[in-house]
């Protein structure tokens, strides 16, 4: 067993992990922040995205001890200062881009990523960068159309689709 | 309308704000104090006898509490199956033991053999791999067909053959059906396959194990569309526990999409071992566990064929069905390839003779059962596909000929069996090639010849049966359960409600549409309403959420509930008003006198009714609460017609959604919003049935898309936008919100929208192809057009 120190959500965070753990492990028995889902087991499907010093990865795909020292961003610290929805957060529910919320905050990490590193995305690329989050609820409609939406995009010309 | 929404808005969904902020609570995210953790040593081969299991290293290893095996199950009940179905001689249907535990034999790969209990996750799976297990390899049936031959290797030895049943439906008409081929003008016949498909919700499943020896009371937390089911199968038929010494509980659940809906052995494994062990124990799948342990769905392999006079009026149908069972029974199993499947042959359509032959087949693989539409699916798969050949076959447009045979007049009797309360199939016709700028293909077709892609146009319809019912009938069918709903209404004091609903919300969105329902009929705001679900402990005995019953069903219940309450509530404002309780209306949250100002507040009859002061005593009980349970006294019957646009690339075979719309009538509608979104995931997994989706076995019976890396589930980018309209809505006639149920509808009309728009690609391009068999991948569809 190691012990490993990470600062998650602007709280530090230590545990005793083995070789093997799993970042999305340590967070989720370790952090107690299970916000962040495990859907599988080969790196297929996004439920367990957070970000890693500021880059958005699949936390199945990390040990503990890689994120020694690293500063980790969960769905648990997307949220407003205020306690409020984000942007992205309030979109997702504004256009029901949610059914069972399993694949969800997986979901709202790669958004958030995708927005930062490309502000204005059309459908065509949301879709693209999507390709690593599976859903099975809502058939991504409301998904792509919620990031749009958080991007400031006018999405009103498929409200009714 | 209350101002946060009544019936008809659009309410944005409460339960978004903890999904969306991580502090939802799905099982995973709970921990027993002293919890030990199980891990299944599953079989790797599909056929096996069991010679030995020798566990002495394993059970050294660090943090062992116990290994449990097949011989621990002696005496314990097997997993049962809650649907016994007669065959056509009127014998019931054979079926085999599941144990817990695999004894004697492994008959699929997944089936577990041992189990380990370890103080941690890792710990026990480290052990299983210590684990030395001798097993005999037999011979494997995998393919069904073989599997029913002369000398086939027997799944269950106990068992005169594979054959679970041989159905006939209706059996009385098989020989006028006959008699209405050979007078027939012309005759279409379809061979095609239902590709066998994994249901998949993102959340794998879990089930933890929990037991307080003090009071003898044992408590399964586990992922499940349904937990008063769990807890009856699996206390009175596998470990003997009564129900008041057994409390389920489902918190949030990550999807279902009725692989949730089962008994499965590790439910009971882990309530077992608790109790054996004095502590909690929890098992979380992980999702290659998922694939194999997890009820598939689908896996028909069928014949159908269709007969029209010289008019092209359908005047016969039959069909030939075989049905994978997998290796044993699960819950609902034999149900759907009968009673949800054959009951639906007749479809849109006033075809007068129909003949439904099904064979149920026990395979050396995973069990098959209900995935979402089930049974429906199948039905409108091999129909609409079967009219499409038709139309072709006679020159004539496939929307014509639909319409020409459409049931224009309800109620509609079937000739299988159903009667059809509503419905207006022109009008949802009418939508489709309006919303799906029918008209506007040609110029649509040209634009994509001109980029060298072959495009085409698939159109269908759909019907479906919906809020399975009533329990009498049901229990003639077979059904060994009640298929009721029920809902206890609590009022408090101060005014709020608290709804105990049997309905189970596992991304349907309950608990923003069912307070929608009660705030409209007392007129208070919907955020007065709480909906409390999934606890054994807190809700009334309910079946759960599957077959688009929630609010058809579960939502009647509460009606009837809450209209208890209203009734009550009025006498109490009488008596406040000093009135006469015929005199009493209520509107907008108060209750007042016809034709007076006088009027009480929703809030101060509540109070009074526990607070009863001023209060009839002689005559009222104080408090309000009351509980209704609802059993249908008939299906609903959700229909609807779809289109899909594909274009195929002529270089690789690849098809690819254009364009996909849907018109739906589910009768009135609660929350547009969480029907669009339904129906949207719906389309999705029918679009993935139809072009990748597909479970795979080899001879063997290896698995071979054991995971995401081979089972390809759709992903953002293999689907469009989707143009869904539900404006065509004739009310269901017989429960009282009107409503019909919109869950499957999606996952019903899509796959033959798809393959008919594939074969419509291919065949403008002058390809003689009529069908390709589900998935169409690119490597098919490329296949068929070099054929």
């Amino acid at each position: 067993m190691t012990d490993v120190t990470m600062t998650i959500n602007g709280r530090a965070v230590s545990g005793a992990v083995e070789g093997r753990t799993l970042l999305s492990t340590f967070l989720r028995e370790t952090a107690g922040l299970t916000g962040t889902h495990i859907g599988c087991d080969t790196a297929q499907c996004g439920a367990c995205t957070v970000h890693v010093n500021g880059a958005s990865m699949k936390s199945c795909t990390v040990f503990a001890q890689e994120a020694d020292g690293a500063e980790v961003t969960t769905i648990e610290g997307m949220a407003n200062a205020d306690g409020s929805l984000n942007t992205i957060q309030q979109a997702f529910q504004d256009h029901h881009g949610l059914q069972c919320g399993f694949c969800t905050p997986g979901m709202v990490m790669t958004a958030a990523a995708l927005l930062k590193e490309n502000p204005k995305p059309s459908e065509t690329e949301v879709r693209d960068y999507l390709k690593g989050n599976l859903c099975r609820c809502t058939g991504y409609h409301n998904i792509v159309k919620a990031i749009m939406a958080a991007s400031g995009q006018d999405v009103s010309a498929i409200a009714a689709e | 309308m209350p101002a946060d929404g009544g019936i008809g808005a659009s309410t944005k969904r409460r339960e978004d704000i903890r999904f969306l902020s991580g502090t939802g609570r799905y099982t995973d995210d709970l921990n027993r104090p002293g919890q030990a953790y199980v891990f299944f040593l599953r079989s790797n081969v599909a056929h096996g006898k069991i010679k030995s299991i020798n566990t002495d290293d394993a059970a050294a290893m660090p943090g062992v509490a116990r290994i449990f095996t097949g011989a621990d199950f002696e005496g314990v009940g097997g997993i049962p199956c809650g649907w016994q179905v007669t065959d056509k001689h009127g014998q019931p249907m054979q079926e085999p033991a599941h144990p817990v535990l695999a004894q004697g034999k492994v008959r699929h790969v997944g089936d577990p053999i041992a189990a380990v209990v370890a103080d941690t996750a890792e710990q026990a799976r480290d052990a299983a791999e210590a684990i030395e297990v001798d097993i005999e390899d037999l011979p494997a049936v995998i393919d069904m067909k073989k599997a029913v031959e002369e000398g086939a290797p027997k799944v269950h030895d106990d068992l005169t053959s594979n054959l679970c049943y041989d159905w006939g439906f209706v059996e009385e008409n098989k020989d006028a059906v006959e008699q209405a081929f050979q007078d027939a003008a012309h005759v279409t016949t379809l061979e095609l396959v239902n590709n066998r498909l994994i249901a998949n919700p993102m959340e794998p499943r879990v089930a933890i194990g929990d037991y307080d020896p003090a009071g003898d009371m044992s408590t399964l937390y586990t992922t499940s569309q349904n937990p008063h089911v769990i807890r009856l199968l699996m206390g009175a038929f596998v470990l003997g526990i009564p129900e008041h010494k057994l409390r389920v509980v489902s918190p949030d659940v990550g999807g279902g999409f009725g692989t949730k809906i089962f008994h499965y052995a590790e439910e009971a494994f882990c309530t077992f071992a608790a109790r054996a062990l004095k502590r909690p124990v929890k098992w979380t799948s992980s999702r290659s566990e998922a694939f194999m342990s997890d009820a598939h769905g689908r896996d028909h392999v069928s014949t159908i064929q269709l007969a029209l006079d010289a008019d092209n009026n359908f005047t016969a149908l039959r069909t030939d069905t075989y049905a994978n069972m997998g290796a044993y029974l699960s819950t609902f199993a034999p149900s759907v390839p009968t009673w949800l499947h054959g009951v639906l042959m007749a479809g849109n359509y006033k075809t007068p003779l129909i003949y439904v032959n099904v064979k149920a087949v026990f395979t050396n693989t995973v069990p098959v059962d209900a995935y979402r539409g089930a049974g429906r699916p199948e039905a409108t798969y091999q129909l609409e596909r079967v009219i499409d050949k038709a139309a072709r076959e006679l020159g004539v447009d496939p929307i014509a000929l639909r319409r020409q045979n459409f049931i224009t007049e309800f109620p509609y009797a079937t000739p299988v069996a159903v009667e059809y309360d509503t419905g207006d199939y022109h009008a949802t016709m009418d939508k489709l090639e309006e919303i799906a700028d029918l008209s506007g293909f040609e110029a649509r077709l040209a634009e994509s010849k001109s980029r060298g892609k072959l495009r085409g146009l698939g159109v269908n319809c759909y019907i479906e049966a919906c809020g399975i019912a009533p329990s009498n009938l049901v229990g003639q069918l077979g059904a060994r359960a009640g298929l009721y709903e029920s809902a206890t209404v609590r009022v408090n004091a101060t005014g709020g409600l608290v709804v105990m609903t049997g309905s189970h919300s596992h991304g349907q969105g309950h608990e923003t549409a069912f307070p929608q329902v009660i705030a409209e009929m007392i007129g208070i705001d919907a955020s007065m309403v709480e909906i409390v679900h999934g606890d054994t402990a807190n809700a009334p005995m309910g079946m759960g959420t599957y077959g688009s019953r929630s609010l058809a069903v579960g939502g009647s219940a509460m009606v009837r509930a809450t209209e208890k309450i209203i009734a009550k509530a009025k006498k109490i404002a009488a008596h406040l008003l000093e009135a006469s309780e015929g005199d009493i209306e209520l509107k907008d949250g108060a209750f007042s006198v016809a034709g007076t100002d006088k009027s009480v507040a929703w809030g101060d009859v509540t109070l009074a009714a526990y607070v009863p002061h001023n209060y009839p005593l002689e005559v009222i009980e104080p408090g309000l609460e009351e509980t209704a349970f609802y059993d249908p006294n008939n299906f609903t019957y959700p229909s609807g017609a779809y289109a899909c646009e594909v274009e195929v690339d002529p270089d690789t075979g690849k098809a690819t959604i254009e364009r996909f719309a849907a018109a739906d009538d589910f009768g009135n509608i609660v929350n547009p919003m969480i029907v669009d979104g339904q129906v949207h995931g719906g389309i999705a997994q029918g679009i993935g049935q139809a072009l990748l989706e597909g479970c795979v076995y080899d001879e063997d019976g290896q698995l071979l898309t054991g995971s995401y890396m081979d089972y390809a589930m759709p992903r953002a980018d293999d689907v469009p936008y989707y143009h869904v309209d539900h404006s065509c809505q004739t009310p269901c006639t017989h429960n009282p919100l009107g409503v019909k149920g919109c869950g499957e509808a999606g996952a019903i009309g899509s796959p033959p929208a798809v393959v008919n728009a594939v074969v419509d690609a291919l065949q403008r391009n002058g390809s003689s192809i009529t069908h390709i068999d589900m998935p169409l991948s690119p490597s098919r569809v490329w296949a068929a057009m070099t054929q």
